[in-house]
């Protein structure tokens, strides 16, 4: 990476549902080229903080960028930087996978995109049955195009809420080229893993009822202390 | 693989409404919800009124009421498909300007309406209306549909935005669309009467000129207030 800012700055962020905190005052920062993963509780506000850096919700509270964008001010272009994998495929059933790839790389700009979907469909291992609607995939093929859709356009930023979930281990092998460390992208990676994801972060957050219980270097914290958020 | 750049209004629009009608002629549910509404309104009017047939002022009434409740289950199914799986979230998290969604969206309902204008009128002419009417007669009729089928696909889009993001979407769609539909169901009823009245009449191009004002303000409050509507 050429530029040497952070990937990801939050300074007080906040963001409330009614009178609930979901996020409370959360301050960060990650450096490009890093993983930050982010450990809590069921409705600890994981997902709340993916959604927002993905600009999927407004901050209540405080100040959010990413790779040198204000995420108030300049959404539009932090979108194009970004893939977000979230708990939906956000794909349409009646379409098939290569209608819902070419549909989101229209959407993203992306000028001859049929080598890239022939790419990322191969690579997951979809390519035989890019041609079906999507209605009729398992969960755990809807969870491979979910993420063939989230890393289409190359983004700098992954925004990854539990990204392993439904995969078999021959496919979170497949999917590893893609989202994996190796890819050399930042990425922010909302976890329930003690052990696999302290394994492949730089920074660890942990997150109690929305606010930062734990915000360490991943080489100072232990699963022990990643297990104590849960309890 | 090129460098992606953000695409124009224009350009995500059409990739919306590709991805529309794709949608709609793999399961075509709200074109045959809307179609048979309009088939059993007519049916229910017939043996409810009590005559074979009806002309004038009752005719352009049984007409329009029809068409603008089927206009309503179309407009709560804009976004149905979109809930279901988070497509939504898919076009807002792109670099696409939100306008786009908007055109997309409008263009759809409006295609679907115009479908179902067509389908309606000339079943309504079958089942229910007295006079013939004459080729200048339905060339007016087809224009104020087209008027009035683009303000209701606008007004409908900017409710279903809103509506998006609430719980009580369903609900919300009707309470909202129908008091902002009045002006439009006025100004088309009067318009439409002498088209359906015995021995004929001509279009009163007053009332066409309040239907071109009202497509072109709710067209300009729907470009202003969209963008805000379906974001968080």
């Amino acid at each position: 990476m050429a530029s040497t800012e952070p990937a990801v700055v939050c300074s007080g962020l906040v963001r409330r549902y009614g009178e609930r905190r979901a996020l409370d005052g959360i301050d960060l920062t990650l450096q490009q080229g890093q993983t930050l993963v982010v450990f809590g509780p069921n409705g600890a506000g994981k997902t709340t903080l993916l959604r927002v850096l993905s600009t999927l919700l407004r901050p209540s509270e405080g100040d959010a960028s990413l790779l040198g964008s204000d995420l108030r001010k300049e959404g539009w272009k932090v979108r194009s930087k970004i893939g977000f994998l979230g708990h939906q495929s956000l794909c349409y059933g009646d379409l098939t996978a290569r209608e819902n790839l070419r549909y989101h790389a229209r959407l993203h700009g992306i000028g001859d995109a049929a080598a890239r979907i022939e790419a990322v469909l191969e690579q997951t291992e979809l390519s035989g049955r890019g041609d079906e609607r999507v209605f009729g995939y398992s969960r755990g093929m809807l969870q491979r195009l979910a993420i063939c859709r989230a890393v289409l356009h190359e983004p700098q930023l992954l925004l990854l809420d539990e990204p392993r979930s439904n995969l078999d281990p021959a496919a979170i092998e497949q999917v590893e080229p893609l989202i994996g460390a190796a890819v050399g992208r930042t990425r922010v990676i909302a976890s329930h893993d003690p052990a696999g994801g302290l394994a492949e972060a730089d920074l660890v957050l942990g997150l109690r009822n929305g606010a930062a219980t734990l915000l360490a270097p991943a080489a100072q914290v232990t699963t022990e202390q990643i297990a104590e958020l849960y309890r | 693989m090129s460098a992606p750049r953000p695409p124009s209004a224009l350009s995500a629009a059409r990739a919306v409404l590709y991805k529309e009608l794709t949608l709609e002629r793999r399961a075509p549910q709200t074109l045959t919800a809307m179609a048979l509404f309009c088939a059993s309104a007519f049916v229910i009017f017939h043996f409810a009124l009590g005559r074979d047939e009806v002309e004038g002022a009752l005719a352009s009434g049984v007409l329009w009421v029809t068409l603008t409740l089927a206009a309503l289950l179309g407009i709560g199914r804009s976004f149905v498909a979109d809930r279901e799986e988070g497509g939504l979230d898919g076009f807002l998290l792109a670099p696409a300007p939100r306008t786009a969604l908007l055109i997309a969206k409008a263009t759809t309902l409006l295609i679907f309406l115009l479908i179902v204008g067509v389908f309606a009128s000339l079943l309504f002419s079958i089942l229910l209306l007295g006079p013939t009417p004459n080729a200048a007669q339905w060339a007016s009729l087809a224009l104020l549909i087209l008027l009035a089928d683009l303000g209701i696909a606008l007004v409908g889009t900017l409710i279903a935005g809103i509506a998006i993001q609430t719980r009580a979407r369903d609900l919300i769609t009707s309470i909202l669309a129908l008091p902002l539909l009045i002006p439009l169901l006025i100004a088309v009823t009067k318009a439409s009467e002498p088209l359906l009245s015995v021995g004929g009449g001509t279009l009163a191009w007053r009332w066409l000129a309040l239907l071109g004002l009202y497509d072109l303000i709710f067209g300009l409050l729907a470009y202003a207030l969209f963008d805000y509507l379906v974001e968080d």
